[in-house]
């Protein structure tokens, strides 16, 4: 699993990075950023849904079997 | 060095009460049918917005009121987000619906940049306040923020009953926002004025309106100047140095921002820390979960923030448009309510269900799209403190007299008196 962020959705809620900071920062705007090369460790799997599931934006895509 | 004129002598007094804007007659009573005659003035809507908001929802999701001059209110959650997200047919030029409009000259900027702008203008106007309100930045406010929580349920001692509104809740967005644009401390009642003015105020006499609109005017003349002569680390040293596209901000553009800032983070945040507590006082089960697991508290934060989101925003129409179903016409204010879109049962599961560990919550408290809330961070810190620190050392605690809560007509809706048995 890999995860991307559309640049031109986000609008800085921060949900992903509250949500799994494991995954996600925040650049010095308060944009959500993906960390290191965006693949999905198994054991955040969870986490990465979540943060998909609850960004208000839609701008988070899961490409599943990466 | 040149002297920076931008600020000399009362060149640049704002006359907002001589504008060439539109004035409308000001209309207040009973509403007769919420679907055609709302107003979020009225009391029966301060006291219980949602059943007005469901009922709508169902028979009439974008309502229609004479009022204002001719206004809608959207309570769909896709017709919320539509109209946040289509700058190109409403305008942010004015987002407090009053009895008056700004002349449509007044766009892209708007009077307080960039809650009031619209694109091209408004996306470097944001911009340029975003790295202050980042969650690395506004940390630096908590040990502030955690003090004072502290300090003010200190002062609590002894007693039974405290109003968590007037006595505690109110007390943080001020200081907070008092510190970061460099005011003295000590001036918080007059911010409250301010924010209540221009908030609650829309029904007021023109005159009225404009007297004091001039009195917040001049309280941010005088810290501008303040701040000319003796520069520090903050937003108004910032704002009087910034540069955009080139060149330092206009005078209406520093004053205007500095207005918004002013504005924007009192009621609002008050309100959200208010109503969290509110909660916690009438659910004990809910207040028992989170004392002993103080862990899920910013899960519950957004749960708090979807079901009592504190902010309604209004939108004014720019050319006379078919809108899903509604004739609307050119100046027509819209009214994009957050409260309502949280609460669709189309977009939440038990939307009228408070679920403090609610796994999937893409709520829009904070707005949606390109004005979605630049202080968001800054409110969420202020309720995590606020909140943890209020569970820590007062875990049990209710509501003392449940009909006397009193909550806050308008745009902004919070408890603004709040008597807790502690």
């Amino acid at each position: 699993m890999k995860l991307q962020i559309e640049a031109g959705l986000c609008q800085g809620h921060g949900r992903c990075y509250d949500l799994a900071p494991g995954l996600f920062g925040d650049d010095e705007e308060g944009y959500g950023t993906v960390l290191g090369d965006g693949v999905v460790p198994p054991e955040q799997q969870d986490d990465a849904r979540r943060a998909a599931l609850n960004c208000p934006e839609h701008a988070i895509a899961l490409v599943e079997g990466t | 060095m040149t002297v920076d004129n931008r600020f000399a002598g009362h060149l640049w007094e704002r006359r907002d009460g001589e504008s060439p804007g539109i004035r409308s007659e000001i209309v207040t009573g009973p509403v007769a049918d919420w679907a055609t005659d709302f107003s979020h003035t009225e009391p029966e809507w301060a006291q219980d917005p949602f059943s007005i908001q469901d009922d709508l929802r169902q028979r009439c999701p974008i309502a229609h009121t004479g009022r204002f001059g001719g206004a809608w209110l959207a309570t769909r959650y896709e017709d919320v987000a539509a109209i946040a997200y289509d700058t190109e047919h409403f305008s942010s030029r004015s987002v407090i619906m009053g009895n008056f409009r700004p002349p449509r000259e007044l766009a892209p900027i708007g009077g307080s940049p960039p809650i009031t702008s619209d694109p091209p203008f408004h996306r470097a106007a944001r911009k340029l306040l975003l790295p202050a309100f980042t969650k690395a930045a506004v940390s630096k406010q908590e040990p502030a923020a955690r003090a004072l929580c502290h300090s003010l349920i200190d002062a609590f001692d002894g007693r039974d009953v405290v109003d968590a509104a007037a006595e505690y809740a109110q007390y943080i967005p001020i200081r907070v926002i008092a510190d970061m644009l460099g005011f003295p401390a000590g001036d918080g009642a007059q911010f409250r004025e301010f924010a209540k003015n221009t908030l609650e105020g829309i029904n007021l006499p023109p005159e009225e309106r404009v007297t004091r609109k001039s009195a917040l005017f001049y309280y941010l003349f005088a810290q501008v100047h303040d701040h000319l002569e003796n520069p520090r680390d903050d937003l108004t040293t910032f704002l009087i140095n910034a540069d955009l596209n080139g060149r330092k901000l206009d005078v209406s553009h520093v004053v205007g921002t500095m207005t918004l800032l002013l504005i924007a983070g009192i009621d609002t945040t008050w309100s959200a820390i208010g109503a969290s507590l509110w909660h916690l006082a009438a659910f004990p089960r809910d207040r028992e979960r989170l004392a002993a697991e103080p862990g899920l508290l910013p899960v519950a934060i957004e749960e708090f923030l979807r079901a009592y989101a504190p902010v309604t925003m209004a939108r004014l129409v720019k050319q006379d448009l078919h809108f899903r179903g509604a004739d609307m016409k050119a100046d027509d204010w819209v009214l994009l309510s957050f409260p309502a879109a949280n609460r669709d049962p189309a977009q939440f599961e038990r939307p009228g269900e408070v679920v403090i560990d609610r796994e999937v919550n893409r709520h829009a408290a904070f707005g949606l799209g390109i004005h979605h809330c630049l202080g968001a961070r800054l409110a969420r810190m202020e309720l995590q403190v606020a909140l943890e620190v209020w569970l820590q050392r007062i875990p049990s605690f209710s509501l003392a007299d449940p009909p006397a809560v009193q909550w806050s007509a308008g745009q902004v809706r919070g408890p603004r008196a709040l008597a807790l048995r502690i």
